[in-house]
């Protein structure tokens, strides 16, 4: 488990001092209810497909991942190494539960899942990815998406 | 992570998400979070096991009824696989002849080319029962070794060098070397599935371990600033590093 209580005091210390930002008020929309959600993943694990362009040092952007991409179509650029990667090599559903949400809207859990999701890389500083992720609100508004999974890695 | 949901839900869309790093997520204080008591990489829980990681969703997912926030909840169960000690990966592909991690570098060459060549047949079991492979790297396997092997070699990597694409080709490339021992290993039966008995296993006992260890200590000798960063963090993970600093 992740207590960071759990973690060497070397790698806990490393964590505690990551930086991360402050917001002065955090902002909240009135979701709709489950049933008629219709949710996108965004995901910071350094996904993509495989003929996408690989994640590098500082990238601010995201990646592209249509609704029903194979899981043999995607890989893994992060560049961090101190994080697992074996649970993603075993399962993809691990980092990018796409399997899972197409489960819970067949049985009437939510109302549907998107066409559309995305992957950033988790590494960049939040803060620069605030323009990319502003413009991919738009978009996802237009797709009629009304509510969003993000999943870290 | 909280960061991204505190501008999408600005821009109207309602988000929910996993935490991580409670620590984290108390101080950007994102609209809704679910934090899990699972390790970094493995945000749903287990792998292959659809119920759980169908709880987890569904936890976060009832987060969007919640009427007003920031909401941070806790979830309250912890992976299937957490708590136990670290088990003995049984490999039947020989390691035992792994060189010194001193060892010079033709003979580091042959161990680790050897290595792959005995877990090729397990690697394709893999690949042909998952039907992927998670190398990022876009070159293929020989190639791959080709690259790892030549930098650590002084004159190939003179040459090497000049490549502006080199940085990240090394780093993919050490990743697509991980990911072939962790598929391969994942294929053969009764194998630990949890990341730390899998990561001692590989950092600990296998010769690819010190290839990349190997490439990590010249990048961290290059004075051209083009490695450098990948010495110092990108491709020996902290918690093992100490197998090679002592």
């Amino acid at each position: 488990m992740t207590r960071l209580s759990s973690y060497s005091e070397s790698e806990r210390t490393h964590l505690l001092r990551l930086p991360c930002p402050e917001f002065k008020s955090t902002p909240y929309v009135q979701a709709p209810s489950l049933v008629k959600l219709k949710v996108a993943v965004i995901s910071t694990a350094g996904l993509h497909l495989k003929d996408d362009r690989p994640f590098g040092f500082g990238e601010s952007d995201y990646r592209l991942i249509p609704s029903a991409t194979p899981a043999s179509d995607l890989v893994m650029s992060h560049i961090s190494t101190n994080f697992d990667r074996t649970g993603f090599q075993m399962d993809l559903n691990m980092v990018f539960p796409l399997d899972r949400l197409n489960e819970l809207a067949r049985e009437g859990f939510i109302g549907g899942v998107a066409d559309f999701h995305y992957s950033f890389m988790g590494a960049t500083e939040p803060q620069q990815m605030e323009q990319a992720a502003r413009n991919l609100a738009g978009i996802m508004k237009k797709d009629g998406v009304n509510s969003v999974i993000l999943v870290p890695v | 992570m909280g960061g991204l949901a505190h501008y999408i839900e600005d821009e109207g869309i309602a988000t929910t998400q996993i935490s991580l790093i409670r620590e984290h997520t108390e101080i950007i204080k994102p609209p809704r979070a679910l934090w899990v008591s699972f390790e970094l990489g493995r945000p749903l829980g287990v792998p292959n096991n659809p119920e759980f990681q169908i709880s987890v969703l569904k936890h976060a997912l009832q987060l969007f009824a919640v009427r007003s926030g920031p909401v941070l909840e806790d979830f309250p169960h912890d992976a299937p696989d957490s708590g136990s000690a670290p088990a003995q990966v049984a490999c039947p592909v020989n390691f035992s002849h792994r060189p010194a991690a001193t060892s010079l570098v033709g003979q580091l060459t042959e161990q680790f080319t050897a290595e792959m060549d005995q877990m090729h047949s397990w690697y394709d079991i893999a690949r042909k029962k998952k039907n992927r492979t998670t190398g990022v790297s876009g070159l293929s396997l020989s190639n791959v070794v080709r690259l790892l092997t030549g930098f650590i070699e002084e004159e190939i990597r003179t040459s090497l060098i000049e490549d502006p694409a080199l940085p990240d080709k090394l780093r993919m490339s050490c990743e697509d070397i991980k990911a072939y021992y962790f598929e391969a290993v994942s294929a053969q039966p009764g194998q630990p599935t949890d990341s730390r008995s899998l990561a001692d296993w590989f950092w600990g006992e296998t010769s690819a371990a010190l290839v990349i260890n190997r490439i990590r200590e010249i990048c961290l000798e290059d004075t051209s600033g083009k490695l450098a960063l990948h010495g110092k963090l990108l491709l020996v993970p902290r918690s093992q590093m100490h197998r090679f600093t002592g």
